[in-house]
């Protein structure tokens, strides 16, 4: 069958089973928006309004949904713009296929209009980019970059298609990649290490999990339950392994790192065998990594062998999927009893619950506070929606204090950091599981990054429930400033339109409260029907979040402020 | 942790863009490479990147994992000098009067068991095969004595002692992988 290569490029990703696309056209992509045309019913193409915005449209989308998200830009700024969406996904394990506009293969290296070298450009933050310069190379780079994306560790891969491989005829014949000789992306489970794994964790007394990512990648969350279940092991998560186990769950016992639960924190250096689940020990969770769990035996199970023995010195690594490698040791350890050790983290539950939860999530008087109102939304909604968050101290309010009922409902940029995301990302979210309530938790500061995309929430309709928790400063930073930075305020206070004025230009449904009293109320209109809409909080300035571990401290040294 | 010379060995896929990818693993450690030398191997279709970095045996086991990582690269180890044959070449062009003032020709072929590429009135360019150490020592001989033109060295090519060829036994590993 003969097509032009735009065909072959839309045909092979219907082969991939692609039926969402975030996108902007532009010049050197235009063949392909032009057989675009005719797809119509197979492929919902969301016009966002920045390249920024479909690229995290796209993550948010592959997060909730476990599909690769895809992404079609064109050449120059539209590729630059696409980076941070890319360079997030990386961090974040992610599976994105940003397929990239180029000029034509004659005019490369010629500093045409709107070129750049994109391939060079991303490839220190992708799993794979490839430059496709000849319509017969389409359907294998296609077939190869789905494989490569959502396979093994996730990632983003690059497509950057030059203008006359989409215009030139080819014979198209698809055929999906299966092998790469070169790449191994499950490794087999190795029976030796399960064994040492086993034997470390059936000797200890005091065994912990630490639950990443990696769990909900490999779709491992009930082979996960099953072996904590077995070991009587309590469990806590980092900030991509939220949800990967249910808030009501017995030994689910909290968030890690700087801003976590306390217990999860201070029973890493009291453990006798840390456990580590697709995890990567991230600075944020490990503080200091000289005071780091130097007490305890160290199992890592890990799919990527590049992450072991990367930041920690691990006593029994575990090579493999969780998918493989859970059930595997579940079979070789003990059923245990570990209740004693278990109902050691309440004390500092108990703890955290007296001096931060209390005044965070039900003060009684003063302005109202971020924390109550997560905890009030997360309430209303059963505790059953997927969560998306911006980046700062919203992301943390968000993470803390919602509740988990069902896996893939926290999609947050955790290794990039990136402001700007949520409002993109929760587009994405939307269009990846339509059933689901998608709230969104923005700051001033981050809301305003990608704000341009309220334009494609009414332009597609997509049912995203937006809440500013609007404290007129870039909160984050401010706090560091307060702590760290003698309180020199550099930079940080916001001057803000009416937020709600804007989402009403976009003809989004919106309020803005300030009163304690009215909260109930908005939170009710808010979630009323299945409609977009802004929910602006103005809540106390100065606000903290906290516990906090320094950044660099040991995680013992957990400040609560007073 | 103390630091010695590795020589990582990498097998790649003969596929554009391979080496920048191998680079800025190196650039983000700020680790300077002290030679590299790129060449396609004995199985068809591959290439073999030699590439030698001074630095701890901590850090070199990292990079390794993350240059493995990548999509077309087969296989990458490391080694220390004790596990390798290697060598490098290194070329000087002598003044062809300095030299012949100097004395015997022959007693230089001797010493430094070099050969002569070509020779012509002007100048003589001497080639001369060893490890580091060896041809930086001619080259200091040759500078003090009667000046060195110019003088260029490869970067350094090696191979295990090891009974193991790990590339091959590393492809047909792979080949189970190979499903359907």
């Amino acid at each position: 069958m003969k097509l032009t290569g735009a065909q072959a490029l839309i045909e092979s990703m219907i082969h991939e089973g692609v039926d969402t696309i975030f996108g902007y056209p532009g010049g050197a992509i235009m063949p392909t928006f032009d057989a675009l045309y005719d797809y119509d019913k197979k492929i919902n193409h969301i016009l966002t309004r920045h390249e920024q915005g479909a690229t995290h449209a796209a993550q948010g989308y592959a997060r909730v949904s476990g599909k690769v998200g895809v992404c079609l830009v064109t050449s120059g700024p539209a590729a630059t713009n696409a980076i941070t969406g890319i360079a997030d996904a990386m961090l974040d394990s992610t599976p994105l296929v940003v397929i990239t506009g180029q000029v034509g293969a004659a005019l490369l290296g010629t500093d045409a209009f709107q070129e750049i070298d994109v391939v060079g450009i991303s490839q220190p933050i992708t799993k794979w980019a490839y430059q496709i310069r000849r319509p017969e190379d389409i359907a294998w780079a296609v077939a190869r970059a789905f494989y490569i994306a959502r396979s093994g560790r996730p990632g983003p891969v690059v497509l950057d298609i030059a203008k006359n491989a989409q215009i030139q005829e080819v014979e198209f014949d698809y055929k999906p990649c299966k092998f790469i000789r070169s790449y191994i992306p499950v490794p087999d489970i190795n029976p030796s290490q399960i064994e040492e794994a086993a034997k470390l964790i059936n000797s200890a007394r005091k065994p912990y999990v630490l639950v990443g990512q990696g769990v909900v990648l490999a779709n491992a969350e009930a082979e996960l339950k099953e072996f904590l279940d077995k070991g009587d092991i309590p469990a806590a998560w980092t900030l991509l392994g939220a949800s990967a186990m249910s808030s009501d769950y017995r030994l689910n016992k909290g968030f890690l790192g700087m801003h976590g639960n306390v217990s999860p924190n201070m029973k890493t250096n009291e453990c006798d065998v840390l456990i580590a689940i697709g995890m990567r020990f991230d600075d944020r969770v490990t503080g200091d990594l000289n005071s780091y769990a130097k007490q305890a035996k160290i199992v890592h199970l890990d799919i990527d062998a590049a992450e072991l023995n990367k930041n920690v010195k691990v006593d029994a690594p575990v090579l493999g999927s969780a998918k493989d490698t859970l059930p595997a040791l579940t079979a070789l350890i003990r059923k245990m009893d570990h209740t004693e050790w278990i109902e050691s983290f309440k004390v500092f539950d108990d703890q955290e619950f007296e001096k931060v939860i209390q005044r965070e999530v039900f003060p009684k008087s003063g302005e109202l506070t971020m924390g109550e109102v997560i905890n009030k939304i997360s309430e209303a909604t059963n505790n059953n929606a997927v969560v998306v968050t911006d980046v700062g101290q919203n992301q943390m309010m968000a993470a803390r204090y919602s509740k988990y009922s069902q896996t893939r409902s926290l999609v947050t940029s955790g290794g990039l950091g990136t402001m700007g995301f949520g409002i993109p990302a929760a587009m994405g979210a939307k269009m990846g599981a339509p059933d689901r309530t998608v709230l969104m938790y923005s700051g001033d500061g981050g809301f305003q990054m990608t704000i341009q995309e309220l334009g494609t929430i009414m332009q597609e309709q997509i049912g995203v429930k937006m809440i500013i928790l609007n404290n007129h400063f870039l909160g984050m930073v401010r706090q560091w400033q307060e702590m760290f930075f003698d309180e020199r305020y550099s930079f940080t206070h916001m001057k803000n339109p009416d937020f709600v004025a804007i989402a009403k230009a976009y003809n989004i449904d919106g309020k803005e409260i300030s009163e304690r009293t009215d909260l109930d109320d908005a939170i009710a209109d808010m979630l009323k029907d299945d409609k977009p809409y802004l929910l602006v909080v103005n809540v106390e300035k100065k606000g903290m979040v906290y516990p906090m571990v320094p950044a660099g401290g040991s995680v013992t040294n957990i400040l609560l402020g007073e | 942790m103390e630091k010695t010379l590795y020589t990582i060995t990498v097998f790649s896929e003969n596929t554009v863009g391979l080496l920048g990818q191998i680079t800025i693993i190196f650039t983000r450690r700020a680790l300077n490479i002290e030679t590299l030398s790129v060449s396609p191997s004995a199985l068809k279709g591959i290439h073999k990147f030699t590439i030698t970095v001074f630095t701890t045996e901590d850090v070199v086991e990292k990079v390794v994992k993350q240059i493995d990582k990548r999509i077309d690269i087969l296989k990458a180890y490391y080694n220390t000098d004790d596990d390798l044959v290697h060598q490098e070449i290194a070329l000087y062009k002598v003044a062809t009067d300095k030299l012949l003032e100097k004395g015997s020709v022959e007693d230089i072929i001797r010493k430094y068991h070099i050969r002569i590429l070509e020779m012509n009135t002007d100048f003589v360019v001497l080639q001369k095969a060893g490890h580091y150490a060896e041809t930086q020592q001619m080259f200091e001989e040759l500078s003090e004595t009667i000046g060195v033109l110019q003088f260029i060295r490869s970067g350094r090519v090696a191979i295990t002692k090891s009974k193991v060829e790990r590339l091959t036994d590393m492809l047909d590993a792979n080949k189970k992988y190979e499903r359907e």
